[in-house]
């Protein structure tokens, strides 16, 4: 495949990059990535993916776009209100790129249809914004072989990993099972800045771009934490679960199961 | 090194910075490793430019012409990289 003078000039940038160059621009021009969530955080990484030419974009989310999305949901625009956010989704990283292909899934991930969503991409973005998915997500990444960026935000705090098979400890490792629901942050105590899902969602599509090319090193094995207030990074190694329920050397977890939601469900991050 | 078969030519004497050093190195990507192409640029900038940064890509620069029309030809050789 010869690039056109059109994506010669677009991706220009990356191809004067000598860790992309014309090599690993066709790697995402060939690559797939499925995002999981369109708001605080599948927002940014949508944008960044489409405008890198990351060839076939998958967006799952199964609401409407709200007014109270906006405030951080950069992808979806105040016109978009009451669209579904796939769709809002697909036109705004179509507007950015028209290169590239977008496929929607208008629905809920849940253990019924996860696994056939994730099976046809090369890397999977966890944005989304409660503990249930986020275990389905990783157990599905497992068992499926698939690497994924996990990544959660909340107030001003956020916090990211990678997982790619066989590198290292999955999300489930490090945090077992979901906190009972008492426990997790109710909509009143789960505000959130909007940049949050900038800095944390684009270290996502950072993770994806860097794992299509094959350049420099992956955050597996590590929990990369940030606090807004204190402008704090840290990185956090995390050991490798070998009594792991999914990816450990005596699985429990071998079919894919649904967590209870929440009843206040919008808690976590988005 | 004299003696060179030129395999391939490439022209970026139509664009501008930074386009002129995406153009080249789109050309030697097409190139097999030890292939030779003859890059033509304009004066000033990207003569300036484009043969240091295809230097440091890892490509062997083997000439530089200086043609009539104030154009040059560079002369490199492909190293395949990794
Ligand atoms: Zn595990």
């Amino acid at each position: 495949m010869a690039f056109t003078n059109e994506q010669m000039e677009r991706y220009s940038r990356h191809i004067i990059l000598s860790e992309v160059g014309v090599k690993g621009q066709k790697k995402l021009l060939n690559s797939k990535v499925l995002i999981i969530g369109a708001g605080g955080l599948g927002a940014p990484v949508g944008m960044y993916l489409a405008a890198a030419g990351v060839g076939t974009i998958g967006i799952a989310d199964a609401d409407t776009v709200d007014l109270s999305n906006l405030q951080r949901q950069v992808i979806h625009t105040t016109a978009d209100v009451g669209k579904p956010k796939v769709e809002s989704a697909k036109e705004t990283m179509l507007a950015i790129n028209p290169d590239i292909t977008v496929n929607t899934y208008h629905e809920f991930v849940l253990a019924s249809n996860i696994a056939d969503i994730v099976k046809d991409y090369d890397f999977v973005i966890d944005g989304t914004d409660n503990f249930p998915a986020k275990f389905l997500i990783n157990d599905a990444c497992v068992l499926a072989k698939k690497p994924f960026s996990h990544a959660g935000i909340i107030r001003f705090q956020g916090q990211l990993m990678t997982y790619v098979p066989g590198e290292g400890p999955c999300y489930r490792c490090v945090f077992k099972s979901p906190p009972p629901p008492d426990a997790v942050p109710t909509c009143s105590q789960a505000g959130v800045i909007g940049a949050m899902g900038g800095v944390i969602g684009s270290l996502q599509a950072m993770e994806a771009i860097k794992y299509i090319i094959g350049k420099g090193e992956l955050l597996t094995g590590q929990l990369l934490t940030y606090d807004a207030l204190k402008m704090e990074f840290r990185k956090i190694k995390l050991p490798h679960g070998d009594h792991c329920a999914v990816c450990g050397k005596e699985p429990t977890i071998t079919e894919l199961f649904d967590y209870e939601q929440a009843v206040c469900g919008v808690n976590y991050d988005e | 090194m004299e003696n060179y078969n030129i395999d391939e030519y490439a022209d970026i004497t139509d664009v501008v910075c930074p386009m002129t050093f995406v153009k080249a190195k789109i050309a030697l990507e097409e190139l097999d490793d030890g292939q030779i192409i003859s890059i033509k640029m304009n004066a000033g900038e990207p003569v300036q430019n484009v043969p240091r940064s295809i230097k440091d890509e890892g490509h062997q620069i083997i000439k530089l012409l200086h043609n009539e029309d104030e154009t040059y030809q560079l002369i490199v050789k492909k190293v395949e990289d990794e």
